[in-house]
């Protein structure tokens, strides 16, 4: 029941933070129509650490208790973490062909952010090879804290290294109020979908769990 | 038996076994040198490339060379048996973890002591001077702190030798492009004082990764 009072809200918040990013708000002066796009990479890209910051929380709490519930938690946000990284990536490609005139550069963000993906794609890869699902669950574990703490390092690094992307204007107050307003309704709309899907997840892996104990094969 | 008494026995186990085959060091030595001279077919010989790229065909060589011995420092240890050794020994894990990464540095640090007067020697580069030495100290320092961690879970995996650099290059990319910027600015004759910044990160990340590698060592090896 709480799911679908859950999935409820966020296509009714989804639906308005799409009105609004297509409709209400209007077109940025330099950029034009193609500026829309920051009202979806900036809330996946949060999604992405929101998630990150799951996973880290979720490893720490497995590796204390060793309970499966745990390493569930995390194993599904690092998935929704990892989609969001991707689309934080493709997003942002999109957008910065039209504005920079290529699709990709070696800038401080956009370099941090591959940085992030490739030490989560880690995360996936460290399982596959572990053989043992309780293994790799625990091995998992230990890149999910390790990428986590080193994901401020990153940035620090690749911004001491060379910057180009903008600054964030969000935090100066340089965003235009109706801009504002929208951007922070998308971030809603997306973390609500984020949490959606988490429980969602959480209860397809806990099905394929049972399925796995039913069928005799350990976890 | 102290803390440092019992990480002493450990490093100590490496190095003698180290002594006796110098397997690890040489093959490594040999795979750096393999390393120098394909950069040379890459790059050509002219003068402002290699001075250019120089900082950075360095830190590849070592990234690689590390990799290679940090792969080694559990192999060993996995293949002999001696792991179910160490883990019944009556010591904390924590002290498997420092003995092994200060045997891991040493190794580490001889490579280097030979590579870079033979960077120096071929390519006519000035790399010992002790603003670059300073530089490769903190790096490989940061860098043999992770590698350590990631070796020993590497080694309880399936494809042993391919999981390593996946899980590690990223975590551990911050040290390189300090390592790099420093190196760059060391080779181009910089003062101490222009190199300050980059110090004081690459200390920063030192102290960051020992600090994690230690504390999550024990979650490592523990089955």
């Amino acid at each position: 029941m709480k799911r679908y009072i859950l999935l409820a809200f966020t296509s009714i918040l989804m639906l308005v933070s799409l009105w609004m990013v297509f409709v209400w708000v209007p077109t940025e002066k330099v950029m034009g129509i193609v500026q829309r796009i920051f009202y979806l990479m900036v809330p996946v890209g949060w999604l992405a650490l929101l998630s990150f910051l799951i996973v880290f929380i979720g490893s720490i709490l497995y590796l204390i208790n060793k309970q499966t519930r745990w390493d569930v938690l995390a194993r599904s946000s690092a998935e929704i973490g990892i989609v969001c990284t991707t689309l934080a990536l493709t997003t942002g490609s999109i957008w910065a062909k039209p504005i920079w005139g290529v699709w990709w550069t070696w800038e401080a963000r956009l370099t941090a952010t591959l940085v992030l993906w490739l030490i989560y794609l880690a995360y996936f890869m460290v399982r596959e090879f572990a053989g043992e699902e309780s293994r790799g669950a625990r091995f998992a574990a230990i890149i999910g804290i390790t990428g986590f703490v080193d994901i401020p390092i990153v940035v620090l690094a690749t911004t001491f290294w060379r910057g180009m992307h903008p600054p964030p204007l969000v935090f100066e107050g340089g965003l235009a109020p109706q801009m504002m307003v929208t951007l922070m309704v998308s971030i809603a709309a997306f973390t609500a979908l984020y949490f959606l899907l988490l429980v969602l997840r959480i209860s397809l892996r806990n099905s394929e769990i049972d399925i796995k104990q039913l069928k005799g094969t350990d976890y | 038996m102290s803390f440092w008494r019992k990480v002493y026995a450990i490093t100590r186990k490496d190095v003698l076994a180290e002594l006796r085959t110098k397997e690890t060091v040489s093959a490594v030595l040999v795979f750096t040198l393999l390393v120098i001279v394909i950069f040379n077919f890459a790059f050509g010989t002219q003068r402002d490339i290699i001075e250019k790229v120089a900082s950075g065909m360095l830190w590849v060589t070592f990234a690689f060379a590390g990799v290679l011995s940090l792969n080694r420092a559990f192999v060993m240890e996995k293949e002999e048996g001696c792991l179910e050794g160490l883990m019944v020994a009556p010591v904390p894990r924590e002290v498997i973890y420092v003995g092994k990464m200060l045997s891991s540095l040493i190794f580490m640090f001889l490579v280097e002591a030979i590579a870079l007067p033979i960077f120096a020697f071929l390519f006519n580069l000035n790399v010992l001077t002790w603003q670059n030495v300073a530089v490769v100290l903190l790096a490989t320092t940061g860098f043999v702190a992770v590698g350590t961690l990631f070796s020993a879970l590497a080694v309880n995996t399936k494809a042993r030798e391919m999981v390593l650099p996946i899980l590690f290059f990223p975590i551990v990319s911050p040290v390189i492009i300090f390592a790099v910027q420093g190196s760059d600015l060391a080779l181009s004759g910089a003062p101490w004082g222009s190199l300050f910044s980059v110090m004081q990160f690459l200390i920063i990340f030192d102290v960051i990764f020992l600090v994690i590698s230690y504390l999550i060592f024990s979650f490592v090896v523990e089955e």
